[in-house]
């Protein structure tokens, strides 16, 4: 059955081979540009966490409970239909009564890195605490400023404790990206669905689709290994 | 059916009827509307939920006893299993499950067509098999993590394999996994508002087909609440039994 089927998958005119891949390059557009955005709302909602303000503390701590009990699927609905309606009211109050469309693409990634940087944000507060505190008071004795002590001696060393967690979210994300198949983005899920429609050989497409993510979370997972060693390059090998 | 299933059913529909009874005059006016549906979705994915965890530890557990096994045969195959399980998207496995296998339809599943034609035991199925793989993983990690003295003296006190593992490394490895474990199962809550996308009514399925109707975003708003006070009274009960694990004058998380 699937088998019979394989001709299906290759590239040109008659295969869908093609829509795959571009599929599966969306899919890493989706994964790479929330990947960036998470980072950077991740590292910002970290520095809420730690700070001294308890309003930043607390606006942390109920972002994150929020993102924890709330399934994906509904946050990126949420964020979906919910930009759209809050610009459109905002573009009606300035008195342009013109419909707009939310992009489905930019939706599905602001609705991804929103997720994604709730949990980076607990892993970049653990990699922040687990810089050991001798080293800020040598930096702090040798006269640095606070801003050079974090820049100079903490950051470079959080990286290392944050890469096995980062990775872990990486792969995550990577598999939540087939979600924005179901707000009608074209990634990889969503050609095998429409593939599937127009040829009605569902089981092969979406075998095809799955083979294709294993792929890229096998390679992902390879690189987080790599890069882990290369973090812990130096480092003494006491405990394996 | 059975007197135990109607029971079941009269009390959900007693339980959903008293709730929005209680809590429609006091709700918003979209959630008083729809009230019996949400709650009707609540009770349909803490049903899922459930079953499929139940289910879940079961095949975990034979997963990560099958892993840690010195027997290729058998550490291999488990292996795989994790590794494909956890290597693609939920929402993929779904799909290639009920629209993938569903199309073969009678005469290419044969009696298993019973079993796929119905959303609601195609996601439990698959719901079951996905958390089976990342808890076999977590399982896997309390079974390596337990001392290895354990074993001899199990070996040296006369107990079979089967007798070592009953009585004196599963029980340890489960108390160093729940904690890991606990959060596998809020993944697997949030997992299974994915249902609702081959036809299932779920909380999330509920939600949707209100939202189709009204078009009003409170709906997803009421939907939060719902899963907010389903995750929060896991998370309760999940701590309860790790705490009726702990071991008398053990300190609390120390076994995480």
């Amino acid at each position: 059955m699937v088998l019979e089927n394989l001709p299906l998958l290759t590239i040109g005119d008659t295969g869908w081979g093609d829509e795959l891949l571009a599929g599966c390059l969306v899919t890493l557009e989706l994964a790479f540009c929330a990947l960036a955005i998470g980072l950077v709302l991740g590292l910002l909602l970290a520095g809420a966490k730690l700070s001294k303000y308890a309003v930043l503390r607390g606006f942390g701590e109920v972002y994150t409970a929020f993102i924890r009990a709330t399934p994906e699927f509904l946050i990126l609905l949420l964020v979906y239909f919910g930009s759209e309606r809050a610009i459109q009211s905002l573009l009606a109050l300035v008195g342009l009564p013109i419909s707009f469309e939310m992009p489905r693409f930019v939706a599905a990634v602001i609705g991804l890195a929103a997720i994604f940087c709730a949990y980076a944000a607990e892993v970049f507060r653990g990699a922040y605490l687990a810089v050991p505190h001798g080293q800020i008071e040598a930096g702090i004795a040798c006269g640095m400023s606070s801003w050079r002590v974090f820049h100079r001696i903490r950051l470079p060393q959080m990286w290392r404790f944050a890469i096995p967690g980062l990775g872990n979210l990486w792969m995550v994300l990577l598999k939540d990206t087939s979600l924005a198949a179901v707000i009608a983005v074209d990634d990889l899920l969503r050609q095998a669905k429409i593939a599937s429609e127009s040829t009605r050989a569902p089981l092969t497409f979406y075998l095809a689709a799955g083979a294709i993510y294993l792929l890229l979370t096998g390679v992902s997972d390879a690189a987080r290994e790599r890069l882990e060693r290369r973090a812990q390059r130096g480092l003494a090998r006491a405990q394996g | 059916m059975s007197t135990i299933g109607r029971l079941y059913l009269d009390g959900k529909i007693w339980l959903s009827d008293s709730v929005c009874t209680l809590v429609s005059p006091v709700s918003p006016e979209t959630f008083a509307n729809f009230c019996p549906r949400f709650i009707d979705g609540f009770f349909v994915s803490l049903e899922l939920l459930l079953l499929s965890s139940l289910m879940g530890i079961v095949i975990a557990l034979a997963i990560a006893l099958a892993r840690t096994s010195s027997t290729v045969l058998l550490s291999l195959p488990a292996y795989l299993y994790c590794y494909v399980f956890r290597g693609t998207p939920l929402l993929v496995q779904l799909w290639v499950f009920y629209y993938g296998f569903g199309a073969l339809g009678e005469e290419g599943l044969g009696f298993l067509w019973p079993l796929f034609r119905d959303g609601y035991t195609v996601g439990l199925f698959t719901l079951t098999i996905n958390t089976s793989a990342y808890a076999g993983e977590i399982f896997r990690g309390g079974i390596v993590n337990v001392p290895h003295g354990q074993y001899e003296a199990a070996t040296a006190a006369g107990m079979d394999w089967w007798t070592t593992m009953r009585r004196i490394v599963l029980p340890q490895a489960l108390r160093i996994a729940w904690p890991a474990y606990s959060n596998e199962v809020i993944l697997l809550l949030k997992g299974s508002a994915l249902v609702s996308t081959i036809t299932v009514l779920d909380l999330m399925g509920q939600t949707r087909t209100i939202f189709a109707r009204n078009y009003s975003l409170d709906v997803f708003l009421y939907a939060i609440v719902l899963y907010l006070i389903l995750s929060g009274a896991l998370t309760v009960l999940l701590r309860l039994i790790e705490r009726r694990m702990m071991l008398p004058g053990e300190a609390a998380g120390a076994a995480g």
